[in-house]
Order: C-alpha cells, then sequence, then structure tokens
C-alpha cells in the first residue's frame, strides 16, 4: 500500500501537525519508503495467531479506587505556556 | 595522583567506602572532565551544584556509616527522565524549558541509594533515532575516531549511536560513572556496541517506566550504560524495582546481579541464531561472531546452532508498534498543558502550528506513520498484523529457551559506528537497519545486553548481544563478564 498527497495531508491533520504544501511531496516519498519497508509482513500467514499484547504473561495489577493524590494545582499548571489562578489559558473553543 | 575518573564504579564504589578518596573528590573530578569535554555535547545540562551538594551529603553519610550501595557515585542521567526542578526535555523543542514537579522511579531509586547526579545527558528526540542526530539540541560526537591504515588519526567525527547517544559517549569518555538510558529498539544496545561500553536492557516489567518519558510503552525499558560488566550489574539492581505507578513493573525480588559476575559459565547452553547471519554484513562483525563463540566455548558453554525464523520480520512490524504507540502517547503535547505554544487562529489551529514547529522531522514523520497505521481501514491491515507478528517473534525465543537454551550469542550491530550525516539523508530506513539486531529483544520484551568484544580495522569498537530469559539477567551479566575477559576492555584515547 501506498499513500497519495491527499492522504498525507488527511494523516498529517488527523495527526493535528501542519505540513506546508512544499513539504507534501517529500513526506509522501518518506512515508511510503517506510510503508514499503513494513509491506514485506504481508509474505507471513498469520492465520490463527493471537495479536500479542503483553509481553510478559501477568494480569494487568489494579489499584484500589482510592484517591492518593491531588490538590496541587500549583504543580499541575506550573509549566503550562498560559495559566491564570491555577486554569490552563486557551483559545476560545465555543463561539 | 592518578585520575580518579579512570576508576570503575566497583573500584570507585570500594575506595569510598574504605575512605581513601571522598565523594565530592570524585564529583569534582568528573565535573572538571565534563567541561572540558564540551565539544562532545553529550550533555545538555550540566548540575554542578546539584552535584556537589549531593556529594557532600554522601561524604556525610559515609561519615555517619550510612552509606546506600551507589553512595557517592557521579551518574549522568538521560534528558527522557524527570528529575524534580531539573529542565527535562526529551531533547524536543516541544518542551521548551519543562521543569518537572516530580522525580522519575528509576532516578529515585538511584538517588536513594546515594548516587550523585551529573548532569542531563543528550539523545535523539523522544529516543526517536540510532546517531543522536535528531536531537534539538545538536549532534553528539562520539569519543572514538577513525584510524587510517598507516596509523594516523582520521578526526571525522562520528556518531555515538543512539537513541542514548549523550549516555553512550559520556561513560565512554569517562565524563560520569555510570549514565541512564532507555531502549525501545535499541537506544541502549547500539550505542553502547558504538563506544565500546555495556549496556543492558532489562526484560519488559524489570524497571519502572514511571517518570520517563513515553515513547512505545509496549517497548520502552529502562536500563544502565557502565564500563565494565561488574559496574552495570551494581547499577541495575538499584534501577529495578516494583512500582505501584507502573503496572507493568513485575513484582519479582531483584536479584543480587553483581554475584552472578566471576560465575562459571560450565554447561551453559548457549544459543546461535542462523538468521542473524544477513547479506552485507562486514566480515570483521562475522569474525568477531566467531570469536566469541569460541571464547564462551573455552569457557565450558555448551554452543547450540538455533533458528529463530521470524527475525527478519522484526524490524519491519517494529516500525508499524512503536510509531502507532508515539502517535498515541506523543498526542499530550498540545501547546496547552506544556512546554511550547505557537497561537494559531483557534485551537486546531495552535495544536497544528505548535506540534509542526515544536517536533523535529524524524518525530513528525513517526507520529504520521502511526497515525496512519491505526486509522479506520488501515488497522487490522497494519497494526493487528504486526502484533501477530510479535507473538510469532517471541513464540521463536520461547520454542528456543524450551529446549534449554540459556543465553543466545548475536552481533550487536551491523556495523561500527558511521560519521555524522552519513545515514541521515534521504531514506529513513537505511537509519532504521541500524537496529536489526536488537529490535526483536523489544519485540519479545527479553533482557539484552551489549558487552564490547574487539576493535575493527578502523580502530573502532564492536559490540556482541547476549540475550537472555526473561528475568534472568543474572546469565547475562555472568556470560557477559567471560566475554569481558577475554576480550579486554576499550578506551577512547582523549583528544577532546
Amino acid at each position: 500500500m501506498s499513500v497519495d498527497r491527499s492522504t498525507v495531508v488527511r494523516v498529517a491533520h488527523l495527526a493535528r501537525i501542519r505540513v506546508a504544501e512544499e513539504e507534501v511531496d517529500k513526506l509522501q516519498g518518506e512515508l511510503n519508503s517506510i510503508l514499503g519497508f513494513v509491506e514485506q509482513l504481508s509474505e507471513l500467514d498469520v492465520s490463527g495467531v493471537e495479536p500479542l499484547t503483553s509481553v510478559v504473561p501477568i494480569a494487568m495489577k489494579k489499584r484500589a479506587d482510592v484517591v492518593t493524590d491531588g490538590a496541587i494545582p500549583k504543580k499541575v499548571t506550573q509549566n503550562a505556556p498560559q495559566a491564570e489562578d491555577d486554569f490552563f489559558v486557551v483559545p476560545k473553543v465555543v463561539e | 595522583m592518578t585520575d580518579l575518573t579512570a576508576l570503575t564504579l566497583a573500584e570507585a564504589r570500594d575506595a569510598l567506602k574504605a575512605k581513601r578518596l571522598t565523594a565530592t573528590e570524585l564529583t569534582d573530578a568528573y565535573l572538571a572532565a565534563m567541561e572540558r569535554a564540551r565539544v562532545l555535547n553529550a550533555f545538555v545540562l550540566e548540575t554542578p551544584e546539584k552535584a556537589r551538594a549531593m556529594a557532600a551529603a554522601s561524604d556525610a553519610r559515609i561519615a555517619a556509616g550510612e552509606a546506600g550501595p551507589l553512595e557517592g557515585l557521579p551518574i549522568g542521567v538521560k534528558d527522557l527522565y524527570c528529575t524534580e526542578g531539573v529542565r527535562t526535555t526529551a531533547c524536543s523543542r516541544i518542551l521548551g524549558n519543562f521543569v518537572p514537579p516530580y522525580e522519575s522511579t528509576v532516578t529515585a531509586n538511584l538517588w536513594a541509594d546515594g548516587a550523585v547526579m551529573l548532569g542531563k545527558l543528550n539523545n535523539d528526540e523522544f529516543a526517536m533515532g540510532s546517531s543522536n542526530e535528531t536531537s534539538a539540541f545538536g549532534t553528539v560526537t562520539n569519543p572514538w575516531r577513525r584510524r587510517n591504515p598507516d596509523g594516523s588519526i582520521d578526526p571525522t567525527p562520528l556518531v555515538p549511536g543512539g537513541s542514548s547517544g549523550g549516555s553512550s559517549a559520556a561513560v565512554a569518555a569517562r565524563l560520569c560513572i555510570g549514565a541512564t538510558g532507555t531502549d525501545t529498539g535499541g537506544s541502549i544496545r547500539q550505542p553502547a556496541a558504538f563506544t565500546g561500553t555495556v549496556g543492558i536492557k532489562p526484560t519488559y516489567g524489570r524497571c519502572s517506566r514511571w517518570g520517563i518519558v513515553a515513547f512505545a510503552s509496549s517497548l520502552d525499558q529502562a536500563g544502565p550504560f557502565a564500563r565494565t560488566v561488574r559496574d552495570a550489574a551494581i547499577l541495575l539492581k538499584s534501577f529495578a524495582s516494583v512500582d505501584p505507578k507502573d503496572t507493568t513493573s513485575v513484582d519479582l525480588p531483584v536479584p543480587d546481579y553483581e554475584a552472578s559476575v566471576g560465575r562459571s559459565i560450565k554447561g551453559k547452553v548457549i544459543g546461535i541464531p542462523k538468521e542473524y547471519r544477513v547479506d552485507g554484513m562486514p566480515a570483521e562483525i562475522e569474525s568477531l561472531w566467531a570469536q566469541g563463540i569460541e571464547w564462551l566455548k573455552a569457557a565450558g558453554a555448551e554452543i547450540r546452532e538455533i533458528s529463530l525464523p521470524h527475525t527478519k520480520y522484526a524490524l519491519p512490524a517494529y516500525y508499524i508498534v512503536a510509531p502507532a504507540e508515539a502517535s498515541s502517547n506523543l498526542a499530550r503535547y498540545d501547546g496547552i498543558r506544556y512546554g511550547l505554544r505557537v497561537p494559531g487562529d483557534d485551537i486546531t489551529d495552535t495544536y497544528e502550528l505548535t506540534r509542526a514547529s515544536g517536533f523535529g522531522a524524524e518525530v513528525r514523520r513517526r507520529i504520521m506513520i502511526g497515525t496512519y497505521v491505526l486509522s479506520a481501514g488501515y488497522y487490522d491491515a497494519y497494526y493487528v498484523r504486526a502484533q501477530k507478528v510479535r507473538t510469532l517473534i517471541k513464540r521463536d525465543f520461547d520454542i528456543a529457551f524450551a529446549a534449554g537454551v540459556d543465553a543466545v550469542l548475536t552481533p550487536a550491530t551491523p556495523s561500527s559506528a558511521f560519521g555524522i550525516g552519513e545515514k541521515s539523508g534521504g531514506d529513513p530506513v537505511e537509519m532504521y537497519l541500524n537496529d536489526i539486531f536488537t529490535v526483536t529483544v523489544n519485540m519479545a520484551g527479553l533482557p539484552g545486553m551489549v558487552v564490547p568484544g574487539g576493535l575493527d580495522a578502523k580502530g573502532l569498537p564492536l559490540g556482541l548481544q547476549l540475550i537472555g530469559r526473561p528475568f534472568e539477567e543474572e546469565t547475562l551479566f555472568q556470560v557477559g563478564e567471560v566475554i569481558e575477559q577475554a576480550a579486554g576492555r576499550f578506551t577512547p584515547e582523549a583528544w577532546w
């Protein structure tokens, strides 16, 4: 499988990465090189094989549903590019 | 007085314990070495004040008879590990001046055991790379240089490997006594091979991933770089722990790894997988591998030819699984909660501009591949198929281990260190092929260690890789030390 220009633009938008018009061709070539490389997996018969979801055969641990952390709004927002009164400041999202 | 930075970690530990040396003296020696070696660009942030304060505290604990297992030993930390109050960027512009309000579990373990932090080490952006060339802080120069046939030095700067290139360069150049690394597809083992250092990627789940910037969560694992097998064993004991903050960390006792160093390997079965003999592999790597087999045989091991038939599919499967997980993990860099923000007309515009400007080319590429293989209509054809292939890769190893193989011996890399800029051109796949021997280990979640095996005709280090059964890192240290004893240790001549 290979990607065309419009797919590159669509995937970039899905990934929320702005791609300039003049970058599309180069990116298309690079993505197709990678997709061409992974294409060899289609040689393999994987029917009846279960996908590997965990390399270590141990059941997922679950912790007790209790509050163990919190009340640290300053720490949570201290690295924000824009914060005010312990809130993250974002561009307007609803009209 | 001899150069204190020439001491191995074990030697320094013993000298500190015997009060022949103070942590402050040792730390000062490393801080001076770091200052002289800035041209290598191994450190992206030096923390000398913190280092001196920690060293003074270590000296006080040693005087009080309360020394920990790593007391007073100066360590460098890959910039992927969050360090409380100390800038952590994963060497990406998008994290900007992120200062974590918390400490990663692995580094917290090291400091609790008395280690001293020297600073943060360079790496490929978000650990995506095999040469340290994708770092927002620029390339790292390998302390090793090629030798011409007439014996003169070729000054062409070489890469230190990646993604943990700052860690490998710093340990090789004696800018720290040991370093932290992370390994998703070979990011500890390939740079160790390129610099003549020892690097181990433990079994998935052996070390907590909490507080380490995530790349591909089902593959990422923390591990140490050191100058000797014994030093790596000492460090791993402190790295490993079960951690309630990482549900994939495993609740198994942490063995005394150092005790396995020096133990006889008589009767151990070493598997030699024929699929690791790849086209175009330099004859020197082939002969080093043969040499490694001879060393282990001479030490009493049984050598057995084995087959791992799905080996060649590990790298293509990795380049689906790892980008898929990365595209999900890196969705958090949105310009809102931390790091860089490039304001746009609306929220989507802000996201897109921030991410286009904050991520480097390789990271953008991988996020896009990951987004594509997870997108509607392609998920089964790519992602699910790759996860099935992963089952087959793991099964290959399971079969070999069930038949009695204790460890597998392979070359570490398909070449020695290459020049800066030599492989970072047009085709990204060319760089990916560096991890051909290491990536299977991550796909199967196994422990893998690289030990220096010798120098090639250009005078550059080459490594051998040992792959072990899950949670049997002790076997790797045991066998690795036999290789180290036979091969000797390799130190670059200081030219910086």
